[in-house]
């Protein structure tokens, strides 16, 4: 199904890369330099369409060492940025400039795991439901309600915050303030924070089943799309909900804030 | 072209500076009068000549209708944008200004665009170099506020283009004071540089290391700096003006110039001292003077200082980082001389700032880093690379006026975010999309960049067609948009109409009417370099005479070179270069007989043919300058 993610190498050393694909990898190392710019002359080589995993020769795996990204991205802009282009001809300046703003995208989602995981399901076609901040304002300036679900399990104590936030902005707004409301809502604060906790180690774990479904079909196991597909939407659920106390701290800290 | 020089230029609020990388070291390249700092003034004599500088100076207090300065304030910006500025600067708008259009400044009877008024600035700028030189100059890096938006720092690149200057790159300038700064490559560790310039305010947070200047996040106030400083003294000074001598001089333009200039007198005495002497002579004889102490002056700019403090706190929060993860503090722009200014950071960052660079010059020498890199690096930067980032969010409006973020502020450019649009009624085959920068959630709060059409779209059921949009930031911080409907395959066209800026065919006819002005550069450069001539001709011939030669001459010979040096003499005070340089050939052929007569006998055959000027062996007077000769397309 997913015949892209063949293309990358697998830890064990065996290539997966099947005749007639066309990967511009190496196919021993995996790397993928050679398709950046080329080893004997510096030039840069023309872009190719190439997701952020590819861009780097990774597998599509979650778990991933942000420090070796961050050491191959620096190595990679030393030669690909425009600076080091500027007296070129205009054909390798634009394929400079092409190919360092797909490094710089690549490298600033692939290094943070939330947006890591998040494109990876992007990837496999899992569409997001959009729980932003952003979100959040378009809804407030257009009256419209915000398509958010709010985890069942949350429920009760969401809307008991949300009326102790309300109360605290109308006692604001008359200047009193309320110190044993205050003390409810950081109360609320530092278990939303507890729950954002575990909600990434929850995360994480699926990551790592993620990644050992991954290594089992790249040996040549046989993994049901079923898997895969709960697997994901676990993920998308975890997303979700991390998002959703994310902006409910901040809505806290910033009430608390003033 | 034979000649690759790059240069860094610094185009400042209040000051302008150009460097260049001199073997391993960045040097600041000085003007005629030897100055380091051009004054960013820009005046338009009665006669016609435009002046920049010191000399352009003067006519603030004079006529101040025919001068401008702090034209940097008004790049890239739109007329609704500026009412705040109108009050505080002399600004002179063009009285047929159209909503919308880039705003136009009077000088004398003439109309300026800001980049045209930059771009005097640069080819100043341009000139001094060539002459430090002897060649020209065709490439620069250019220095802009990191906080900069799109439309500022296209307007930036515009006056490079009419000044003639290919722009290699813009680089921020608390980036470039940073380069400066971490030349020396072992520098590593998390720097702050905070840069409160003349008229604008940046805070950058990098992290060096390797060689790699990384900018981390990056805020600022694009109109912040000495400027207000000085318009608060200056609304005191009227104040009491007013209220004391019962005049009032708000109207009359020169006497408040006359007033600027001492409050930013005084201003820099108090970084030195603890009180100044504020003295004004006031047209119709009258004086006003005033004592101020440090103490109240302090409490005067808190106000615009603190200002300062908000971008500093966003920074280190979008850099994740807290004041004591922070090695060093770097200080930029002239407003750190004041001491209340250093005393502010030292407090916000914990420790004392590091005061060893010149504020004044160290974004230029940076440019001139940055200039070397592009043109091919040197010892010194060869492991030198620099990731900036880009310091707004960039946005598309989306439905109900919000803004959709589609590449976020503080991410290293270059950066891109492609989107896809898709029609809304059947056989639709435009789609207008609204571009905009800023941190607002309202499409109303942010900065328009830009509206433009999709347009060729074709006709397909709605919600069918599906056009990919294409949005990248390159290096400089400037927007390039792309586009392409992906079921027909078809490139769709995209007319991009800039919210605020120049268009292309308006920057090739400002290059255009700019060499009237290089032309009358050019007269007047022919002027001065045939004079300088005619004065070392008429010095040799000086001491021709006294010579011994001078006697073997014939009585005719001797009077013709008399009528000839006569005739130079006439026309050497007027205008007309090419009739001095006539009267030059002439003398110099007059006098040929004379000059080979002036060589011993041997010499004088090897010099045969040679004219007066060649003849006197580097005794006579050194030429004012060694000026490179123009050297204009």
């Amino acid at each position: 199904m997913n015949l892209r993610m063949a293309q990358n190498q697998t830890k064990s050393g065996v290539s997966l890369i099947m005749p007639g694909q066309v990967t511009q990898a190496c196919w021993s190392c995996g790397s993928m330099r050679a398709a950046h710019f080329c080893s004997a002359c510096g030039k840069v080589q023309p872009p190719v369409p190439a997701d952020y995993f590819l861009f780097f020769g990774l597998p599509r795996k979650l778990n991933l060492d942000v420090a070796a990204l961050e050491k191959e991205f620096y190595e990679l802009s030393r030669h690909l940025h425009p600076d080091s282009h500027a007296k070129t001809d205009p054909q390798e300046q634009e394929w400079s400039l092409q190919k360092s703003s797909q490094l710089n995208d690549a490298y600033r989602t692939l290094k943070d795991p939330i947006a890591r995981t998040e494109y990876l399901l992007k990837l496999e076609g899992v569409p997001l439901k959009e729980q932003s901040k952003q979100a959040s304002e378009q809804a407030r300036a257009t009256g419209t309600l915000k398509q958010q679900v709010v985890p069942p399990d949350l429920l009760e104590e969401v809307f008991e915050l949300n009326l102790q936030l309300e109360e605290l902005r109308t006692s604001e707004k008359t200047g009193a303030s309320d110190p044993d409301l205050v003390q409810e809502l950081e109360k609320h604060k530092a278990h939303f924070e507890e729950r954002y906790e575990a909600l990434l180690r929850e995360l994480s774990k699926h990551w790592d089943h993620w990644d050992a479904l991954l290594t089992r079909q790249q040996q040549g196991h046989a993994v049901s799309n079923e898997d895969r597909v709960k697997l994901r939407n676990k993920m998308v659920d975890l997303l979700n909900r991390r998002s959703y106390v994310r902006n409910l701290l901040r809505d806290v800290s910033e009430a608390l804030e003033g | 072209m034979a000649n690759e020089r790059v240069v860094g230029i610094d185009l400042g609020t209040t000051n302008s500076l150009v460097a260049f990388m001199e073997g391993e070291t960045p040097i600041v390249i000085p003007g005629e009068d030897g100055s380091n700092l051009l004054p960013s003034v820009v005046a338009l004599d009665e006669k016609g000549p435009l002046l920049v500088g010191n000399a352009a100076r003067q006519y603030l207090i004079e006529t101040a209708d025919r001068a401008v300065y702090s034209i940097k304030r008004l790049m890239g910006r739109g007329i609704e944008d500026i009412q705040e500025e109108l009050k505080l600067f002399p600004f002179r708008l063009a009285e047929d200004l159209q909503p919308g259009e880039v705003l136009r400044i009077r000088l004398g009877d003439k109309t300026f665009t800001p980049p045209e008024i930059s771009a005097f600035i640069l080819r100043q700028l341009k000139r001094n170099a060539e002459r430090y030189f002897s060649g020209p100059v065709t490439q620069a890096v250019i220095t802009v506020p990191a906080y900069f938006n799109d439309a500022q720092r296209q307007a930036t690149k515009d006056a490079g283009r009419i000044a003639g200057l290919e722009v290699l790159r813009l680089v921020n300038e608390p980036t470039a004071a940073a380069l400066a700064y971490g030349l020396d490559k072992k520098k590593s560790g998390i720097v702050a540089v905070y840069d409160l310039g003349g008229g604008t305010f940046d805070i950058s947070i990098l992290r060096l290391h390797d060689g790699i200047f990384e900018v981390i996040a990056t805020n600022g106030d694009t109109h912040l700096g000495g400027d207000d400083i000085d318009n608060l003294l200056i609304t005191i000074a009227l104040h009491d003006i007013q209220g004391d001598l019962g005049v009032d001089v708000r109207r009359n333009a020169e006497a408040v110039q006359a007033i600027r200039k001492a409050v930013i007198e005084a201003k820099i005495h108090l970084s030195v001292h603890t009180s100044a002497m504020l003295d004004v002579e006031l047209p119709g004889g009258k004086r006003y003077e005033r004592e101020i102490t440090r103490a109240q002056y302090e409490e005067l700019i808190q106000p615009v200082l603190d200002r300062t403090v908000g971008p500093c706190k966003q920074a280190m929060k979008d850099a994740n980082l807290t004041p004591d993860q922070i090695d060093e503090v770097v200080l930029v722009g002239g407003s750190t001389r004041i001491p209340k200014v250093r005393a502010l950071v030292e407090q916000f960052f914990q420790r004392q700032p590091h005061t060893g660079l010149n504020p004044d010059e160290v974004v230029a020498l940076g440019a001139a880093v940055q200039a070397n890199i592009l043109s091919g690096r040197s010892e010194a930067t060869e492991n030198m690379l620099l990731l900036d980032v880009t310091p707004l969010s960039l946005g598309i409006e989306a439905l109900g006026g919000v803004v959709a973020k589609i590449i976020h502020r503080n991410s290293t450019i270059p950066a891109s975010a492609t989107e896809h649009f898709t029609t809304g009624v059947e056989g639709q085959t435009n789609v207008a999309i609204h571009v905009l920068q800023g941190e607002r959630e309202l499409a109303q709060d942010c900065r328009s960049l830009a509206r433009f059409d999709l347009k060729g779209i074709p006709p397909m059921p709605a919600g069918l067609p599906r056009i990919e949009v294409k949005f990248l930031i390159d290096a400089n911080g400037i927007l390039h948009v792309s586009a392409r409907e992906q079921r027909s395959g078809k490139e769709a066209e995209i007319a991009v109409q800039p919210s605020y800026g120049l268009t292309d065919e308006q920057v090739e006819s400002m290059i255009l009417e700019s060499f009237d002005y290089a032309e009358e550069d050019f007269r007047q450069r022919q002027i001065i370099e045939a004079r300088n001539e005619a004065g070392t001709i008429l010095a040799a011939l000086e001491k021709g005479r006294k010579g011994a030669a001078w006697d073997t001459l014939t009585s005719g010979e001797r009077k013709q070179i008399g009528q000839l040096e006569k005739a130079l003499l006439a026309v050497n005070d007027g205008d007309d270069y090419q009739a001095i340089r006539q009267a030059i050939d002439a003398l110099n052929q007059g006098t040929m007989r004379l000059a080979e007569l002036m060589m011993d006998g041997a010499v004088a055959t090897a010099l045969k043919g040679k004219t007066m000027e060649q003849a006197d062996l580097g005794e006579g007077p050194a030429a004012p300058h060694p000026v490179a000769k123009a050297e204009f397309e």
